[in-house]
């Protein structure tokens, strides 16, 4: 049997607006794959350290308060760091398009906004994690 | 009638007593020894016959677009309704005139003829000064009150130089650490004279010292001083999410505030019992006023635990509500709610004063409808729903930004937001009648339909131990990823439909407005201004007034008036809370999604 994807939802920051994250963490378990929800006010250093002890393929970062800038670059900083370059980071939330960008230029696969539905996120992790193996 | 037509009545009469017996006696053993076959039994014939009167009507409407209509809380509805479905409504019992009980058309007698209801846009980002100059260009541009958004290190009572707070001093609020950053954020605004909302609930009791105080030392009379504290710490481990210790600290800090208000400031309202958060969480409409409703429930019985009195407390207390896309829905939902706490406070609190059994509420429409697609048609959205929270006679609004699925509001959407309700208010007539949808077939029906919904709901929680014990052991967590993710199925299964988002997709996503951003420098200005607020103290006063909160916070003492004490001390927010938590602990909601 093919092996599981393995997926850390979690929001980084202090912003509470969770109902994003579990709807992603519990749409994407539906589509068959294993989510570790990391719950609320993880710091960058917590997300990669349960992403390294999960052994995951992907984490997906949810932030709504604006600090997308700082914290996803920083969680990107400490995987390289700590030398994973095997887990791809993907990223939902309140973003203007402006920043969807320079997201992807400091190296998250892709900024899912609002309005994209389950399917569509559950098909490209398989794509990006299937090619990536 | 003959002698013998007579007795074979009475030969009949006596024929069926018998036969009546025999049923009976056959129903009960059957119902002893078969209770399960005799229940799925019954409840097979119901489905079946729920089931054929659904296809019936299938088959009636043939021409339909859909198969099931439905609100957002999954009430069926009819084509059309008439008499027959109101056919108990009593207006006396049931609705009232406005401005008597039970509520139902209103809270007064006058409503929008006497006064308007308040504009307030809930406001705030970046330094306390940007939010100075939004607060002063809203009231130029017709805003009647004040609501302040914090930004999250503040919602949960961190300084801005924390660790924890990096990325997001001032992102989606305005950050306050100190006394002398709600000086700035008040400077040249009238404190004593403008209402105030603040969105605050975790630090409360810091903000509201705060205010306080300034009102205080600018001369005016805490007597005189009026606005709102959320201060609504249940709907926080439901919604909103912005706690930091166990629930039964945290209301106690809630009714700490209450007290205090009570006796002092008789025209601040300490609580804003909150349904919004709840809603925007994922949770349907029914299920915001159930569990509001239910969470003001525990706030006034705490209040009485306190010693305080019903009447003493129930004036001061205010709800907030959300009001979302399905218009009549929400209209009949504001409608249920105050006829719902008018019961409770008469009949279960035993309030007897008129204006503790009114239930005096708070707008914003639902962010969770605005879209990112035509960012543009949220402006629609916005002044529909805006027109059902009028209609459904709030006492004052806020309205969305076009732009807030994007960012947080630029100048401009703001202002769209704001004069949205004036355009309701001058132009369209609907303020001038009260409750003009009143012995509408379909809104009065629904709006018994939404109340009796919500009485189930209140019921079930309270059999399940009160709001509380559903918090500890997750039921709200559990119900609200249920009706989260049941919207979410609807939007992708099309039953639910958005323009823009499932229904007539733009080619591409785009917008033509520059979004705000708070730049990140403002963190480090911040984090030096606060660096140099710790250096102008007596850090020995400080530390002084610090230990005093702490042992009171031990013994379960009056906290406000220590914190005031605080607050004119110097104490950051960070640093009150820090004394907190170190007596309260650190509360983590069960993994639930």
């Amino acid at each position: 049997m093919e092996k599981k994807i393995r997926v850390l939802i979690a929001k980084p920051g202090l912003n509470g607006h969770d109902r994003g994250a579990k709807i992603v963490a519990r749409g994407l378990a539906e589509e068959g794959m294993e989510v570790i929800y990391a719950g609320l006010w993880n710091t960058p250093e917590q997300i990669v350290e349960t992403a390294i002890q999960e052994d995951v393929d992907v984490i997906g970062l949810s932030i709504l308060s604006g600090a997308h800038d700082v914290l996803v670059p920083e969680v990107l900083k400490i995987l390289k760091e700590k030398g994973v370059d095997n887990v791809i980071v993907i990223v939902g939330g309140t973003i203007p398009l402006e920043d969807v960008k320079l997201l992807k230029d400091y190296g998250v696969k892709e900024v899912f906004l609002p309005g994209t539905t389950i399917p569509e996120i559950a098909k490209f992790i398989r794509q990006i994690v299937h090619k990536t193996e | 009638m003959s002698l013998e037509d007579c007795n074979s009545w009475q030969k009949l009469l006596k024929q069926a007593r018998v036969y009546r017996v025999i049923v009976l006696w056959k129903a009960l053993s059957t119902y002893n020894k078969h209770l399960i076959i005799m229940n799925s039994v019954g409840d097979t014939v119901l489905k079946q016959i729920e089931l054929e009167r659904r296809e019936r009507e299938r088959a009636k409407k043939g021409l339909e677009r859909k198969n099931r209509f439905e609100t957002l809380s999954g009430i069926e509805i009819k084509c059309f309704y008439k008499p027959e479905d109101i056919k108990n409504l009593n207006y006396e019992k049931d609705l009232g005139d406005p401005g008597h009980y039970p509520f139902t058309r209103g809270i007064y007698e006058t409503m929008y003829r006497g006064r308007l209801w308040t504009i307030r846009m809930f406001s705030g980002f970046g330094s306390p000064r940007e939010t100075n100059s939004r607060w002063k260009d809203l009231i130029a541009h017709g805003e009647t009150g004040l609501s302040c958004a914090f930004d999250y290190p503040t919602l949960l009572g961190y300084d801005s130089d924390d660790p924890l707070a990096r990325g997001e001093v001032g992102r989606c609020g305005v950050s306050v650490s100190c006394i002398k950053d709600m000086e700035e954020l008040w400077n040249g605004i009238p404190i004593g004279r403008i209402t105030v909302n603040y969105t605050i609930n975790t630090p409360a009791i810091y903000i509201l010292a705060c205010h306080f105080a300034l009102a205080e030392a600018q001369g005016y009379p805490l007597a005189e001083v009026s606005g709102t504290t959320q201060n609504d710490m249940l709907k926080e481990f439901i919604g909103q999410k912005s706690y930091r210790f166990p629930p039964e600290p945290h209301v106690n800090i809630v009714i700490d505030i209450i007290k205090f208000c009570v006796k002092n400031t008789p025209k601040w309202h300490p609580i804003s019992v909150s349904g919004y958060h709840i809603r925007e969480a994922g949770a349907t409409p029914v299920q915001e006023l159930a569990w509001t409703i239910a969470n003001g429930i525990t706030y006034i019985e705490k209040c009485l635990e306190a010693g305080l009195n019903v009447d003493d407390v129930a004036p001061i207390f205010s709800f907030f509500f959300a009001c979302g896309d399905n218009f009549f829905e929400e209209i009949a939902k504001f409608r249920a709610a105050r006829r719902i706490w008018a019961k409770i406070m008469r009949e279960r609190f035993n309030a007897k004063k008129s204006s503790s059994l009114i239930l005096r509420f708070h707008t914003q429409t639902a962010g969770h409808t605005l879209t990112y697609q035509y960012p543009e048609l949220n402006i629609v959205r916005v002044a529909i729903q805006a027109l059902a929270a009028v209609l459904g006679g709030t006492q004052s609004l806020h309205t969305n930004s076009f732009d807030e699925a994007i960012c947080v509001p630029t100048e401009k959407a703001a202002r769209i937001a704001t004069l949205t309700q004036r355009v309701i208010a001058h132009e369209t007539g609907v303020a001038d009648v009260i409750d003009p949808l009143g012995g509408s077939y379909y809104v009065e029906w629904l709006t018994n339909e939404i109340e009796n919904r919500a009485w189930s709901e209140i019921e079930k929680i309270e059999r399940m131990g009160g709001v509380i014990e559903c918090i500890k052991s997750g039921y709200f967590l559990v119900e609200i990823a249920k009706s989260a993710n049941e919207y979410r199925r609807k939007i992708e299964g099309g039953e639910i439909e958005k323009v823009g988002v499932n229904i007539l997709q733009p080619a591409e996503l785009k917008y033509d407005f520059k979004p705000l951003k708070i730049p990140l420098e403002l963190e480090y200005e911040r984090r030096k201004l606060l660096s140099e607020f710790r250096k102008s103290r007596d850090l020995q006063k400080v530390n002084y007034v610090l230990d005093k909160l702490r042992r009171a916070a031990e013994k379960n003492d009056f906290l406000f008036p220590v914190v005031l004490e605080a607050v004119k001390s110097k104490a950051t927010i960070g640093e009150v809370m820090h004394v907190f938590e170190e007596v309260y602990g650190r509360y983590r909601e069960p993994t639930i999604f």
